[in-house]
């Protein structure tokens, strides 16, 4: 049994009268890239500031499970919820200026997290930057580390901030939409470099994302979030050849592509979610909806994967709700 | 065919940085071109420099066959009202306080084409068309999904008329199935007011799928123009198969595949005054490109490119 890095079971996030996550569940392993998926307003972004007790005060969180390295998030004392965040699980955002004081050196950004989290003495923390930089495919790290955020490329910023990120040698990266402001270029060298930095130091990668088309070649799970729930999750090969919630379909194919056709629209635009339904989030654009969508399905095993579709359940299953 | 829009021997530059260098283009009535490249490679300062939002150092600009540069002010303002520019963040280029019938009548009333109450009925009409409801005009934009305000974002570009319209990146701030939906709105809206675009885009699959002709731009200056499809299948220029080998494949084996052999583009660094601005990452570099600028050149029918492999034997 492989060790288990984020777990989290049953999450609801609510925010006054709207509910941005309804019963998620999440799962990551040591080792192992999993893909959140999910558009604006799926609850991915609430999803992953819960775990890491980032949300909001006015968010009220309740989740029937839910630990980061086996200690139990939500009633963890803050001191050692610091000590959790930077050295446990790492995050990487998609703005690093958000992430990265603009009025420290790089530098210094990078020895902070390794003389705090790590213990290590200032000369030593440099040396220990440099050699960071140098992972992340910065030149001249000497010259760099003297340098301020705005002196960096976007891209050669995204590589800074990843290397904060792993300073203090985290056993779980959290990246979220690392690479949307980017040119696809620098995006491609980006994706690549975080993919072979997973492997070498065995971290387990938790790859928030709107785009499916990215991650493919990353992640070794799916998980496929609409409206604060999740629609299904599975292995990656099986998600993309054989996907079974009509959502994930729909999203799959609307995808354009360079060698095939425009993709397909997918009319409608997502629930409100300040008003509950007792059925599928999804049924009110499902061109593949039943009667007994008023009700919303549970879980479905199906293969490796797990889908929130009637269409999954076996055959004979009424499950009542 | 005379061009509708039409840029001869363009330069920009800002202070001692040159953002477009010698560039011509041209795009005829009802056709779609696109505009694609790298962040820095002047796709939006040409953009601009069609509507003379952005005046040229050098060179000229012509729409339907008037040279822009040469109007007085107040000749050039009434042109405006042929062409119009649509932009990528909705959020940043609606008024946040105007309402959304103030957002669409104010271009009505500003070419004098209505007054603030008769613009009522188009505005309305415009709402409609967009796929809105045309009761909202009391509304203000943070009353608005992303998808909704890119549509009112549209209808203001649009209500007065416009034969030509520049288009800034205007899917890049949304969701997948609402790009899908905003393209579709693109479409009709062309067929219906026979609209030229000129779409400036990362996205190339986007691109392929609508634009006729695409032009690649890289350091300010036209590399690469055809068609889409030809093009992308048989690209010319060594940067427009760099571009073509980043767009991400949504399909895990080929990813995989794709990354573990795809060799690494280098980073974007400057190249020597008179040399192609691909040559310090170009694999196929030789001396000649960094003596220097290759010109663009007729490669086949409909296609040009600017690329020493393409004239000079190895």
């Amino acid at each position: 049994m492989t060790e288990t890095l984020l777990d989290i079971a049953n999450l609801h996030v609510r925010f006054g009268a709207t509910t941005a996550v309804a019963g998620a569940c999440l799962h990551v392993s040591k080792g192992e890239a999993v893909g959140l998926v999910g558009e604006s307003g799926s609850g991915k972004s609430a999803t992953i500031l819960a775990a890491l007790r980032l949300h909001p005060p006015n968010a009220r969180i309740s989740a029937t499970h839910l630990t980061l390295g086996g200690h139990d998030v939500l009633t963890l004392p803050q001191p050692a919820l610091r000590r959790l965040r930077g050295r446990f699980a790492a995050m990487i955002f998609q703005d690093p200026l958000t992430a990265l004081n603009p009025l420290l050196t790089i530098g210094t950004q990078i020895a902070e997290v390794l003389t705090r989290h790590r213990a290590l003495s200032p000369a030593d923390a440099r040396r220990q930057a440099a050699a960071l930089l140098t992972q992340v495919g910065i030149t001249d790290p000497a010259r760099r580390l003297a340098q301020y955020p705005h002196e960096f490329s976007g891209g050669m910023r995204q590589r800074a901030m990843i290397a904060a990120a792993l300073a203090g040698d985290p056993a779980l990266l959290i990246a979220d939409e690392p690479t949307t402001a980017l040119d696809v270029t620098v995006q491609a060298e980006l994706v690549r470099l975080i993919a072979g930095l997973q492997r070498q130091r065995g971290m387990g990668l938790l790859w928030v994302t709107h785009d499916l088309a990215l991650m493919a070649g990353i992640v070794d799970r799916v998980v496929v979030m609409y409206a604060g729930r999740v629609m299904e999750s599975g292995p990656v090969a099986a998600l993309y050849a054989n996907p079974r919630h009509p959502y994930t379909i729909a999203l799959l194919e609307s995808l354009p592509r360079l060698d095939q056709g425009r993709g397909r629209v997918l009319a409608g635009g997502p629930p409100d979610l300040t008003r509950p339904t007792s059925g599928c989030v999804f049924a009110p654009r499902c061109s593949a909806r039943m009667p007994r969508c008023m009700q919303a399905p549970p879980m479905f095993a199906a293969g490796d994967s797990h889908v929130a579709c009637w269409l999954a359940a076996p055959a004979g299953a009424e499950v009542a709700a | 065919m005379a061009a509708l829009s039409e840029a001869s021997g363009v330069s920009v530059r800002y202070g001692g940085v040159a953002a477009l260098t010698d560039v011509d283009f041209a795009v005829s009535a009802g056709e779609t071109v696109a505009i694609i490249g790298e962040s820095g490679c002047g796709k939006s300062t040409l953009g601009r420099t069609l509507l003379l939002l952005q005046p040229p150092t050098s060179g000229t600009v012509r729409f339907r066959g008037e040279d822009l540069t040469a109007l007085p002010a107040r000749a050039l303002r009434q042109r405006r009202r042929f062409m119009q520019m649509m932009f990528q963040d909705p959020y940043a280029s609606l008024n946040a306080r105007m309402t959304i019938g103030e957002t669409l009548a104010e271009p009505l009333v500003v070419h004098g084409l209505a007054t603030w109450r008769t613009a009522r009925p188009r505005v309305a009409q415009m709402l409609a068309r967009v796929g809105l409801d045309p009761g909202v005009t009391s509304r203000y934009p943070h009353e608005f999904s992303g998808g909704q305000r890119q549509r009112i974002a549209i209808a203001r570009a649009v209500i007065a008329g416009p034969d030509l319209v520049v288009a800034d990146e205007p899917l890049s701030a949304l969701d997948i199935t609402v790009q899908g939906q905003i393209l579709d709105l693109l479409a009709a809206l062309q067929a219906a007011q026979n609209l030229t675009y000129v779409f400036i885009s990362h996205d190339l699959p986007v691109v392929r799928h609508i634009a006729g002709r695409v032009a690649v731009m890289l350091g300010g200056r036209m590399v690469e123009q055809g068609p889409p499809a030809e093009v992308f299948a048989t690209p010319a220029h060594p940067y427009t198969q760099a571009l073509l080998a980043a767009v991400p494949i949504p399909d895990p084996a080929l990813a995989r595949a794709r990354m573990a052999t795809a060799a690494a583009l280098p980073a974007a660094t400057p190249a020597p005054p008179n040399a192609c601005p691909f040559v310090p990452r170009c694999p196929a570099a030789r001396p000649i490109c960094t003596e220097s600028m290759p010109p663009l050149r007729d490669i086949a029918a409909h296609r040009r490119a600017a690329c020493w492999l393409n004239e000079v034997p190895a």
